[in-house]
């Protein structure tokens, strides 16, 4: 099964995107007045 | 490249349209080649002993016409509208989009004669060989910049959830087509995995699996967080859920594969691995279900007379319902059972007849009439009738595949006392037949519920006219 030596890293790879993602989000202030954002599409 | 279209004062709805239209053609291509496979299942001398019309060659027909063109065009032509309206800007650049409209339907076409043709490279929904493939990859490439790009150029800061599922389609599907792809040529239409035996199968289905959850259902999450709020009027139900079920979904789902290849040659720690993340998985499957369904809590009597919520939310409760049957089905001990089975095939059509398919009717039927300045599609009753002839085909369908697999399952495992088997496999098939049938008629009205609402788009289309929409003037807090 060598090639879980490809899939198994490739997927830790992904989960710290992942992470990395949460972090900007959260730190760009994406989430800072949250549930407004659902209203908005509304009155696009 | 014109990088200019941060300052145009219109959306780009020309893509948008085309896609939008191709969806609903497609959509009746491949349900069409549907019907005919499943008939010659019923009805084997169907196929007329030509080599293009037999059912090995027109099953992947089938599977690639409703996914990649079908649901393809669904997905770029929602995550185009999605994108300009919530980020209040023109797509970033208008040739680029152009080409993924143009790329796309040469990669359909060049589907549709390669694999009657017999050219395959034998992998599950991966079929088109080395050629296909790298178009694909061009296209995608494209489709990536122009979705991200304008992304880039958003007005309003907050980028909204839908365009989160919708990126996160985008960037795995790239990963999983180069990964599964990988393939060394030996001739123009001709190529050998890169992967050999039990490695290739694991691949297979790390990408087959990860395309159900990101092409079909990260995609299609996009369309229910923007058309279900845009169409019922109301913002979704929780939008703090929504976020985390974004995250919890993407952070759990790329394991889910190896329960495609229970008891098989792959190693049965990698096999258990796949059934646990298959089950972990229903939580933020049915976390986004309610969050979705919940949205019309409050305004229920919508559904009474909005047929387009109704496919809406019905598409939603097969979400549930397959995000459901599907853990259940990654158990080793129900997969005994049911692999191999025609329950398998009912499985996948519930969620794609059920909740890919409504979805898309439901967002298409919301955006077809805007994109025509109209506000409503030419026929109401039309939609109706589309809705009721679908949920009873998918009713048919699935209810006529449950009984025919748990039967096969259970004859094929059921053995005499001397331990020899008790029924011969063309006895199962025997057995089979009238659900067989009884598919071909759910998959018909299927079909023509799909008729109907190419019918109806040609005459909201024809009685409209391709209007250029105004971006609003940028929002206070933009």
């Amino acid at each position: 099964m060598e090639i879980l030596y490809l899939l198994v890293p490739l997927s830790v790879v992904l989960v710290f995107f992942i992470i990395g993602g949460v972090w900007w989000a959260i730190h760009s202030g994406q989430f800072d007045d949250i549930e407004k954002e659902g209203e908005r599409i509304l009155n696009e | 490249m014109a990088f200019s279209s941060s300052q145009a004062t219109t959306f780009n709805d020309k893509v948008i349209r085309q896609f939008a239209i191709m969806t609903v053609v497609w959509g009746v291509v491949g349900m069409l080649v549907g019907v005919i496979v499943a008939s010659q299942l019923a009805w084997p001398e169907l196929n007329f002993g030509i080599s293009f019309l037999s059912f090995g060659r027109l099953r992947p027909l089938h599977t690639n016409a409703v996914i990649f063109a079908f649901g393809g065009c669904a997905l770029f032509a929602t995550s185009y509208y999605c994108v300009q309206r919530t980020c209040q800007v023109r797509l970033i650049s208008d040739k680029l989009a152009a080409f993924t409209f143009w790329g796309w339907q040469v990669i359909i076409l060049s589907a549709a004669v390669s694999l009657p043709l017999g050219y395959t490279t034998g992998k599950e929904y991966a079929e088109l060989e080395w050629p296909i493939d790298i178009l694909i990859t061009l296209v995608w490439v494209a489709y990536a910049i122009v979705f991200f790009g304008t992304i880039g150029i958003r007005k309003v800061r907050h980028i909204y959830v839908a365009n989160w599922f919708f990126g996160a389609m985008i960037l795995a599907v790239a990963l999983l087509h180069l990964g599964n792809s990988a393939e060394i040529p030996a001739g123009l239409m001709k190529s050998y995995s890169a992967y050999a035996g039990v490695q290739d199968a694991m691949v297979q289905w790390w990408y087959g699996h990860n395309a159900v959850g990101f092409f079909l259902t990260a995609g299609f999450l996009g369309m229910v967080y923007y058309f279900i709020p845009k169409q019922a009027g109301r913002p979704v139900y929780s939008y703090r859920l929504s976020v985390v079920h974004f995250w919890a979904l993407i952070f759990t789902y790329m394991w889910a594969g190896p329960h495609h290849l229970h008891y098989t040659a792959l190693p049965d720690w990698t096999q258990s691995i796949g059934m646990v993340f298959s089950l972990i998985l229903l939580a933020p499957s049915w976390g986004g279900m309610i969050n979705g369904i919940m949205t019309l809590s409050g305004a229920w009597h919508k559904l009474r007379d909005d047929p387009i919520l109704r496919f809406l939310i019905v598409s939603l409760s097969f979400y549930g319902m397959s995000t459901f049957e599907g853990p259940m089905m990654s158990i080793k001990t129900v997969n005994a059972l049911s692999h191999y089975t025609d329950w398998t095939v009912g499985h996948v059509h519930s969620g794609a007849l059920g909740w890919v398919g409504m979805v898309t009717m439901g967002s298409m039927y919301y955006l077809i009439p805007r994109l025509f300045g109209r506000t409503q599609m030419f026929s109401v009753k039309a939609i109706e009738i589309h809705f009721y002839m679908a949920t009873i085909g998918i009713v048919l369908y699935i209810a006529a595949l449950w009984i025919a697999g748990v039967m096969q399952g259970l004859m094929w495992r059921s053995l005499n006392a001397d331990g020899t088997l008790t029924y011969t496999f063309v006895e199962s098939v025997k057995a089979s037949y009238p659900f067989y049938v009884l598919r071909v008629v759910g998959g018909l009205l299927y079909l023509t519920g799909m008729t109907i609402m190419l019918w109806n788009t040609i005459k909201t289309a024809t009685a409209g006219r391709s209007v250029n929409v105004t971006i609003p003037t940028a929002v206070a807090h933009a």
